[in-house]
């Protein structure tokens, strides 16, 4: 006989206002096979805790319900409390009254009504369910980095340096990502290059990491302890084994006039390239696009003037299958180019440009080896203008988040300017300035008192040129809203900070959630920030939302760490929610007809042939069988079986038609 | 095409000429102009900066009206009188007991179901197939679009897509065979709030934009707004005194351009009403105009 014990929870004001409680745990009282019901303020809190425990000892309970949040909330605090009562932990079900209900409804007795609902169904549910245990899977510990920006360089180094193999996995030929493309760095302004280059070269040489670059993640498979990760190497030109990093290469290549993406569009390279000289590793790549070679059949120059005959036209993308114990997704960021600002000149105007590109004119490694000046005639300019929030903040254009950054960026372009050209002005319009961090107010101060630059707090409304100078039409709202006009020499824009582009697509390529300005979504906002809600993947730096570096590296830090963390246990304890063929002992008979239909339908490979033999070793039939550390618990199978064979355990083919027979 | 036609006040006052160009040009389009029965004033700036439901009664009696007359579609030229019944229209179709409201204070049947389009939008489809073999002499000018506030704003569900630098305007010029310049003040306030109250005001910032577009080689300015065209045509001596400077640039409507493009008489299309007159210094700046490449 069964002896349900119900436990109603008014999660504070969250259920409790919205739905009568005590109603629905005296009406869950009635029901058949319940012994035991109550409710409480707080059912998760120690004291409600002791009252399930108790019940279980007291009432010799045989299933535990719990009427309370969602079970991604709470259900393994509530299993544990029963398991430590003696009962078995899956002998206990959440009744979801708060998403389900008292969140989404007003408070009316229809309300209560449908908790009632809830509750009832899993009564039925769990008088059906059995004492099942955890499924023991192993670890496999070897991490795969995604992205070698500062995040993935930190948390690659943390893992590895603990002892464990790295694969990091870098889509550009280098490592670096943006940090590499930065002048100096807020508060302190030292040089990003030299902080980094000494990262990205400790990266190369650790014994612990495998490091891919020019590579991308192809596919994710498995799970936490047991992915299978498959990177496309893409096909460089140029065989790494054989290439010395001499450049004679890039020297000799006649195709020297594109963009370079390193340089923000500012400066060239040529069609083999290395993106900038202290790139990691060493070895250029052939831009496919762009060689004449590939276009024309002709050229081979860097062919021919190769010492070590590295180059390989003919080289293919080769895809790299590697088991996986845990995931850190460090993709990164990028910014809207001013193309997207209408009222700024809709990227028309080249004195127009990005912080980034400002950070190329600022470095001494940058087309104009520090040298500011303004790309249209190379002159230096003599007034400058930063626009804050350019994007940000701003929902007309769909960006109603703050980048974060920009103001301490903002205060660092104007300081260097003025550091760089003593006579030049440089105007900064601001909506307010974010300067939360360590030092960081003391070094927007600094701009303003000790470096003189003018701060005026307003919107511009447009810029346009007019004789060879910018026109940039703004209001200083600190004076009474009056209308200002500037005449600049170069605009810059701290553009928002946004996802990659393809962010979507990675995201749903590693199974894992995203918002909707598609950054990566973090299991919990406060305590679970570095995990994502799928098992096993872990995020650091700007592709979880907009962040500085140093906030960057603690999160990859923290990543790491739990990676770590994970890594610490040889064995991992899976929910055994899989699917089982039906078997009676001794192992003979199964109502398995052996059609396999659902060795097809399993999406993970899961189903394998089993032989039932007689006693004189004769073959019977072949019947299917679940790999359990293979099964994802989907269902598919169970829903194809014909013969009725095959069932999902704990989420039985009885069990779900008891709870829907109960609604 | 047959399309219900709302002028509005302006366009049988101070801005006949726009409607005149209009109803000259549409023959030549294949557009069938209706004009909606008993029409009345659609309260603009007036009423809705005192009433609001007077500001929403006004402009659904005329979509009402346009309604019983069977009119799926109604053209309003008036970036005003436009600006007011698409709002209207908006409102009350998110706002279903506002609508049965209205719909008792003006004492007809309202579904809204006649939808409202701008000028700009009916050309362009208009003109979509077959208009170069009508065209007999391309406006071979450059010219300054100047769209105004109102038809890029507000944003949803604005005629023109990209608010800060619209490209309707520019497009049918193109098709005129005129060369658009690029600038800065296609949306650039007027001043048509202070027309009547601060015309030192009007000649500031209409001023702006007339220099500009003078700076900029434009040989003419085109518009598709009544209360633009007052502004920067009527108040032109306004301007000149405020600025001290003379411009001989004529303003055009829209519809006046494509109809010198296809050769429509001049007076049919009301040149003759403006203050600035619409003459040009024999080839005096033909060195910057490009040829009309673009008409296909």
């Amino acid at each position: 006989m069964a002896r349900i014990g119900v436990f109603i929870c008014h999660c504070g004001e969250n259920i409790g206002s919205t739905v009568d409680c005590a109603a629905v745990a005296k009406a869950a009282g009635e029901l058949p096979g319940v012994v035991h019901s109550v409710d409480y303020k707080y059912m998760c809190s120690d004291p409600g805790q002791s009252m399930i425990k108790d019940a279980i000892r007291t009432q010799k309970l045989t299933g535990v319900v719990v009427g309370a949040c969602s079970p991604r909330m709470h259900e393994p605090t509530f299993r544990r409390a029963c398991n430590e009562a003696g009962l078995n932990p899956f002998l206990c079900e959440m009744a979801n009254l708060r998403e389900h209900c008292s969140w989404v409804h007003e408070k009316l007795p229809d309300t209560t009504a449908k908790a009632i609902d809830l509750v009832r169904i899993l009564v039925e549910k769990v008088k059906r369910n059995k004492p099942l245990s955890s499924i023991k899977v192993p670890v496999t510990k070897r991490a795969l980095v995604l992205g070698g920006g500062i995040a993935g360089i930190q948390a690659a180094l943390d893992i590895a340096g603990a002892g464990h193999e790295v694969v990091l996995v870098e889509r550009s030929p280098s490592i670096g990502g943006h940090m590499a493309q930065l002048s100096e760095t807020f508060p302190t302004l030292d040089c990003s290059q030299c902080i980094l280059t000494p990262r990205m070269v400790e990266v190369a040489q650790h014994p612990n990491i495998t490091l891919y670059t020019y590579s991308e993640l192809e596919s994710l498979e498995g799970f936490i302890g047991n992915f299978k990760a498959t990177i496309r190497k893409r096909a460089r030109g140029v065989d790494e084994k054989l290439c010395t990093g001499c450049g004679v290469c890039t020297q000799k290549c006649p195709n020297k006039k594109i963009p370079s993406e390193f340089n923000e569009h500012l400066g060239t390279r040529p069609a083999i390239y290395v993106p900038f000289p202290q790139a990691v590793p060493n070895k250029p790549v052939i831009d496919r696009d762009r060689c004449t070679y590939y276009s024309k059949g002709k050229c081979q120059v860097c062919a021919k003037m190769c010492p070590t005959k590295a180059i390989r036209y003919d080289q293919e993308d080769e895809l790299i299958t590697i088991d996986i114990g845990a995931v850190v997704a460090a993709t990164g960021f990028t910014i809207k180019g001013t193309d997207f600002f209408p009222e700024y000149g809709y990227g028309q105007y080249p004195n127009v440009i990005t912080g980034l590109q400002f950070e190329r004119l600022a470095s001494a490694s940058g087309p104009t080896l520090g040298v500011i000046r303004r790309p249209s005639d190379n002159e230096i300019p003599e007034n400058v203008v930063f626009i804050a929030c350019a994007g940000s903040r701003d929902s007309a254009k769909r960006l109603s988040y703050c980048s974060k950054i920009c103001c301490m960026y903002t205060a660092k372009h104007a300081m260097l300017y003025k550091h760089k050209v003593h006579e030049g002005r440089a105007h900064v319009f601001y909506m307010d300035i974010r300067a939360g961090g360590k030092m960081y107010d003391e070094f927007v101060r600094r701009a303003i008192e000790e470096d003189q630059v003018n701060y005026i707090r307003g919107r511009v409304s447009r810029v346009f040129e007019r004789n060879g100078k910018m026109i940039v039409k703004g209001v200083d709202t600190l004076l009474n809203g009056q209308s200002i006009e500037i005449e600049a020499d170069l605009v810059v824009l701290a553009t928002a900070m946004t996802a990659q582009p393809d962010a979507e697509a990675t995201a749903q390529r590693m199974k894992i959630s995203y918002d909707a300005d598609h950054f990566l979504s973090e299991a919990h906002p406060k305590l679970r920030p570095v995990e994502m809600n799928t098992a096993g993947i872990f995020v650091a730096g700007a592709c979880q939302a907009p962040k500085d570096i140093p906030e960057t590296v603690a999160q990859a830090s923290a990543a790491a760490s739990k990676v770590v963390g994970l890594f610490s246990r040889s064995e991992l304890a899976r929910e055994p929610v899989v699917a089982t063929v039906n078997r009676t002992a001794p192992p003979l008979f199964s109502t398995c007809v052996g059609c396999f239909l659902c060795e097809t339908a399993c999406p993970y490979q899961a189903i394998e042939r089993d032989d039932i033999r007689g006693r004189d070793g004769q073959l019977i039939r072949q019947v299917a069988k679940v790999n359990q550390g293979v099964c994802q618990g989907c269902g598919t199978c169970v829903a194809l079986c014909r013969s009725k064979a095959i069932d999902l355990q704990g989420f039985t083919n009885e069990q779900v038609f008891a709870e829907l027979l109960a609604v | 095409m047959k399309i219900g036609l709302y002028p509005g006040c302006s366009l049988e006052g101070s801005s006949r000429e726009y409607l005149e160009s209009l109803q000259a040009i549409a023959p030549v389009l294949g557009l069938e102009l209706a004009e909606v029965p008993d029409w009345n004033c659609c309260g603009a700036s007036a009423a809705h900066s005192l009433n609001h439901k007077l500001a929403l009664a006004l402009p659904a009696r005329v979509l009402a009206l346009a309604e019983q007359a069977g009119m799926d579609k109604l053209l309003v030229p008036c970036s005003a009188c436009l600006n007011r019944l698409s709002t209207t229209r908006a409102e009350l179709i998110k706002n279903e007991a506002l609508r049965r409201e209205i719909a008792e204070v003006i004492e007809l049947s309202l579904t809204c179901r006649t939808r409202v389009t701008d000028v700009l939008s009916v050309l362009a489809k208009a003109t979509a197939n077959g208009f170069s073999e009508k065209i007999r002499q391309p406006f071979a000018r450059r010219v300054a679009c100047y769209y105004g506030c109102y038809l890029t704003r507000p944003v949803e569900g604005a005629a023109c897509r990209r608010t800060e630098d619209p490209q309707e305007m520019d497009a049918l010029m193109k098709l005129a065979g005129a060369d658009p310049i690029p600038w800065a003040f296609k949306v650039e306030c007027c001043g048509a709030g202070l027309s009547l109250s601060r015309t030192s005001s009007v000649a500031e910032l209409a001023g702006r934009v007339v220099e500009d577009a003078a700076l900029r080689g434009a040989e003419a300015i085109v518009v598709a707004c009544p209360m633009c065209h007052t502004n920067l045509d009527l108040r032109r001596s306004n301007i000149e005194q405020n600025l001290g400077t003379r411009f001989a640039m004529p303003v055009l409507y829209v519809t006046q351009v494509l109809g010198l493009a296809l050769g429509i008489d001049e007076r049919a299309l009301g040149l003759h009403r403006h203050e600035v007159p619409v003459r040009w210094e024999k080839k005096a700046n033909h060195q910057d105009t490009q040829a009309p490449s673009e008409v296909k």
